[in-house]
């Protein structure tokens, strides 16, 4: 067997893998919960085999409404401060000297090497009412009776943000680190002040990581639903916790996949809109002078 | 030439111990094309950027028409600037990358559209405006970045190595393109290249760079014919570089030792027992036969005897590697003419070397310039 032919062996091997792996843990999944959304609860089983669009015509109730819309409010809410923090951050990553960066990466990195559900636990022993930040404030002399910031939005926000910020750092570096810094210098050469530098210049060069940071962590923000659940109390309901909560408390699969694939149209619709704003940008000439 | 438009006065910059530009001195003349010449690694660059501002000065002056240029940062100075890699901005169509200095100095609606119609035009990229860079060939991100530059009518337009990516043909356009833009819009000019054949034909005067400092500052003829040094016979063109010694010094000039011929010569800049290099370029040199030279009796005291060593047809000329007697080598053109229609020379034969009298330049002597060119 000649080299060439072994490499494309190999490369049909790794396809196939590739393949199988998204048929058995992706779409089948997938299609699973489709199809339960469209049939009826059962009293002894999960689900009877009938068909039914009660599920969905469920949605369509006030509080549901709400609890889609917090959803989306406390997922848009913690994307723009990861963005707003991550900004930044990844920007003095890009320019650190080369020695320097690897290190900051790993910095970046290494709350991963613990389970994001432990570390939520820890943002509870900061949080609580006689937690760490707490007693900070009360030593410094900030407050003089301890702030209740467990259980509230306050607290749900943080836990997402320090949760899905390296989301949104990675790929912002990723972009930044291939900015071409004569560009930079170029814009200044025919008159960009520093304003003009990052509008006109870095934002729009660094726009796909954006996009692609804003996109990890607006979609994960909307499903996660321990860190509601333990730092939001039981008094803020998210999509993620009342998913959960239909498939292991009310034990109500149907209704639980109907809410499951409501978010999933959601977030296939904003993905493809994403996909078409950035069409129309490459196609569109001037700059709206 | 013009008034003086900018003027360089003892600028100086240091990156931590590295002395990358040493005291440098330069008027430039309005409308003129200037241009830097020297190997990677001169300060050639470092020079232009600290023009551009894009690099603060250790210590010297820059001003341009009486203001001072170092206090203004390089986004409110007149000057723009070509980069060796384009720069262009590559979310940006040819158009925007053009209208982007207008519009930061607030140009807007149709004068912004017809400014920028104009340099396109101007570089013949008037169809091209709704490109994207990437969907242009390396030729014409050129234009497009002298657009950029041009558009904003910069005082003065550096021009960074901007040929040294085109092919030979592409390069040779450009130049004479370039040439032309430069006489028709009165910009002065300060170009950077290493290539010396591209400083010497496009430049009004080139100044010769070597380790931070300026070599020579002249017409691109006095620079080849008269260089001032060792490093600039070397750097510029072809060139033989003899070892000689000054035997003797009378009436009007000096008696110098040059491969075993003793030679008058005029400059009398040099005294007694200095060794010396004479330079002579390779076309400068005539190549004579055993018997050719019997035919011209009046040469035989300054002929220098040698054997052929290599021999090039390069079409117009036969270009020949000569030993000389001594041990040096040379290079020598010879042309088709009449005097000499079939230039037949062969390995191992026997010749003299001449040049016409007064045709050679004496230059102080530096080690590291022995040898030929």
């Amino acid at each position: 067997m000649s080299g060439a032919a072994r490499i494309g062996g190999l490369r049909n091997i790794t396809l196939t893998l590739i393949w199988v792996w998204l048929l058995l843990f992706v779409l089948a999944p997938t299609l699973m919960v489709v199809v339960a959304s469209l049939l009826e609860r059962g009293e002894s089983q999960f689900v009877i085999a009938e068909f039914t669009i009660d599920n969905f015509l469920r949605l369509f109730d006030p509080l549901y409404f709400q609890v889609f819309w917090n959803s989306i409010y406390l997922a848009l809410v913690t994307t723009l401060i990861c963005l707003l923090l991550g900004y930044p951050f990844a920007w003095m990553i890009s320019r650190a000297s080369p020695r320097l960066r690897p290190l900051l990466l790993v910095l970046v990195i290494i709350p991963f090497w613990t389970s994001s559900l432990v570390r939520t636990y820890a943002m509870v022993i900061i949080l609580k009412a006689n937690g760490l930040l707490n007693a900070s404030l009360l030593w410094l002399g900030v407050t003089d009776k301890p702030l209740m910031l467990l259980f509230t939005e306050f607290a749900v926000i943080v836990g997402l943000v320090y949760s899905l910020l390296p989301f949104m750092i990675l790929p912002l570096y990723a972009a930044m680190e291939k900015l071409d810094l004569r560009l930079l210098e170029a814009a200044r050469d025919l008159g960009a002040g520093r304003v003009a530098l990052f509008t006109r210049v870095v934002f729009p060069l660094t726009l796909p990581g954006v996009i692609a940071g804003c996109m990890l962590v607006f979609l994960p923000a909307l499903g996660m639903f321990y860190i509601p659940d333990l730092l939001g109390g039981a008094k803020i309901l998210l999509l993620g916790n009342l998913i959960k909560d239909q498939f292991l408390a009310a034990r109500d699969w149907p209704f639980g996949s109907a809410i499951s694939v409501l978010l999933l149209i959601f977030m296939a619709l904003f993905m493809l809109l994403l996909v078409w704003a950035r069409r129309r940008r490459a196609d569109s000439g001037e700059m709206g002078l | 030439m013009g008034e003086t438009l900018l003027s360089i006065q003892g600028l100086s910059k240091a990156f931590g111990d590295c002395r990358v530009l040493d005291a440098v001195d330069i008027d430039v003349a309005s409308g003129e094309f200037l241009t830097l010449l020297g190997p990677s690694g001169c300060g050639k660059t470092t020079l232009l950027r600290l023009i551009a501002g894009l690099e603060a000065p250790s210590a010297g002056s820059i001003t341009l028409a009486d203001e001072d240029l170092v206090r203004i940062p390089a986004e409110r100075r007149p000057v723009n600037t070509v980069f060796q890699s384009y720069a262009l901005f590559p979310h940006l169509t040819v158009f925007d990358n053009v209208a982007f200095g207008p519009h930061l100095h607030g140009v807007r609606g149709d004068e912004l559209r017809q400014a920028v119609a104009e340099a396109l035009a101007t570089v013949g990229l008037a169809e091209f405006a709704n490109r994207k860079p990437a969907q242009l060939s390396g030729g014409q991100q050129q234009r497009v970045a002298i657009a950029r530059a041009v558009v904003n009518k910069p005082r003065v337009l550096l021009l960074d190595e901007p040929l040294s990516a085109l092919d030979y043909k592409l390069r040779k356009r450009m130049q004479v393109e370039l040439k032309q833009l430069q006489r028709r819009l009165g910009i002065t000019f300060i170009f950077v290249t290493h290539d010396q054949e591209e400083a010497l034909s496009m430049s009004d005067r080139v100044a010769v760079m070597n380790e931070g400092r300026i070599e020579q500052l002249d017409t691109p003829r006095r620079i080849y014919e008269e260089p001032a040094s060792v490093f600039v016979a070397r750097f510029v063109g072809e060139t033989n570089l003899l070892p000689a010694t000054v035997k003797g010094r009378d009436e009007g000039g000096l008696l110098l030792e040059v491969e075993g011929i003793e030679l008058k010569v005029r400059p009398p800049r040099f005294d007694p027992d200095d060794k010396v290099h004479v330079m002579l370029r390779p076309e400068d040199l005539d190549v004579w036969s055993r018997e050719e030279l019997e035919r011209h009796p009046e040469l035989k005291a300054r002929a220098i005897a040698a054997r052929v060593e290599e021999v090039i047809y390069k079409g117009s000329t036969v270009d020949l590697l000569v030993r000389l007697s001594g041990g040096d080598r040379v290079a020598a053109s010879a042309f088709f003419d009449e005097e000499d229609p079939t230039l037949d020379y062969k390995r191992d034969e026997e010749v003299f070397v001449t040049w016409p009298k007064d045709w050679e330049v004496l230059l102080p002597w530096d080690s590291g310039g022995a040898g030929a060119g």
